[in-house]
């Protein structure tokens, strides 16, 4: 598949996937309910997800390299502490991007 | 989108209290359509593409996860279920919204469905609780309320991302973006000691798993960080820790 076709089938596919993901029990008229046990895992979905798609992307050496690069833990760590502290996800990305940018600048 | 003129005064009260409500939202979702915006160019999506996806998808984390697995060359099979995953608490909105919005009509339910993100879930369910005297139709134009905010803020921003991207100067580090903006979400999201181990868990299984051919290590991953959070939630409730 060329490029511009997979990203158009995903395009739609997605589109179409996360439409039942919310119609779901709108569509059943609340007839059924979820048990107990799966809201229990479908509750901690996002963050099983996301920790783990970036996780490989801060830790990893990239190509060639043979250690993770220091600036972007530094960033991530900054990043993650800023959003504890304030749970606001826009500081916290503003506060990762200016220490990246202030660490790629310096070194 | 109905006109809140062709409801009741109530229904129309409630539409625009939904808006109200919602404004303060327009200061995180803005930003982040913004950074879908740049991060879609940069992944090599057309303006067309990246409208369509933030148009139809319509739910920035899983579309961020996407297009990050896209640009690692996972197979699409992977990156669409991946994407999913992260949508997969949609289906526990609609659950928890069906008991007070599953007599609408068919095609009301429909919309609201497509409507349905986090903003729209969480307001929607503080008000239902808040005001259980609410009628279906308040209930209705409350939701759309706030969907008649966040949905133009997020296509917006999602476009001025795209259109604006091409000015951000070379220096900014934009290749990792879409790390940074992913790992800004994870800090709110740990909301409790389940949270929190469900992320390690996450974190080390995904890096131990990283070898694992088609990006299938993530899924795994995301797996086991499920049933520990869990887990890990259901020995909270018996020691009475869970609040």
């Amino acid at each position: 598949m060329s490029a511009t076709l997979t990203i158009w089938v995903m395009i739609v596919l997605m589109a179409i996937g996360t439409f039942l993901l919310r119609f779901s029990f709108l569509a059943l008229i609340g007839k059924r309910e979820l048990s107990p046990r799966v809201q229990r895992l479908l509750r901690y979905t996002p963050v099983a997800v996301i920790p783990g798609l970036m996780a490989p992307q801060i830790f990893l050496p990239e190509l060639g390299e043979s250690m993770p690069d220091p600036a972007k833990l530094i960033a991530a760590a900054v990043t993650l502490l800023v959003g504890v502290w304030t749970k606001n996800v826009i500081a916290a990305m503003v506060a990762g991007v200016a220490v990246l940018a202030l660490l790629s600048y310096l070194m | 989108m109905p006109s809140p003129s062709s409801e009741t005064p109530n229904a129309r009260r409630a539409f625009w209290r939904g808006y109200r409500n919602a404004l303060p939202f327009v200061l995180i979702v803005a930003p982040f359509g913004l950074v879908f915006g740049v991060v879609a160019l940069e992944a090599g999506f057309t303006v067309s593409q990246a409208m369509a996806f933030t148009i139809g998808t319509y739910a920035g984390a899983a579309q961020l996860a996407a297009i990050q697995l896209l640009t690692e060359q996972a197979p699409l099979a992977i990156v669409i279920f991946t994407a999913l995953a992260v949508n997969a608490r949609m289906a526990m909105y609609s659950a928890a919204l069906a008991p007070h919005l599953g007599q609408a009509p068919l095609w009301q339910r429909a919309m609201l469905g497509y409507f349905m993100v986090d903003q729209t879930y969480a307001l929607s369910a503080i008000e239902y609780e808040n005001r259980p005297r609410m009628s279906l139709g308040e209930k209705v134009a409350y939701y759309m309320g706030v969907a008649a905010l966040v949905w133009p803020t997020w296509v917006a921003a999602s476009l001025v991302g795209v259109i604006a991207g091409n000015l951000i100067p070379d220096w900014v580090p934009l290749g990792f973006a879409v790390p940074i903006a992913f790992t800004a979400m994870i800090g709110p999201m740990l909301r409790t000691m389940a949270h929190v181990a469900a992320a390690l868990m996450s974190v080390v299984a995904a890096l131990l798993l990283s070898g694992v051919p088609y990006s299938l290590g993530l899924i795994l991953a995301a797996l086991l960080a499920m049933g520990t959070g869990a887990l890990v939630e259901s020995w909270m409730v018996k020691r009475g820790t869970w609040t």
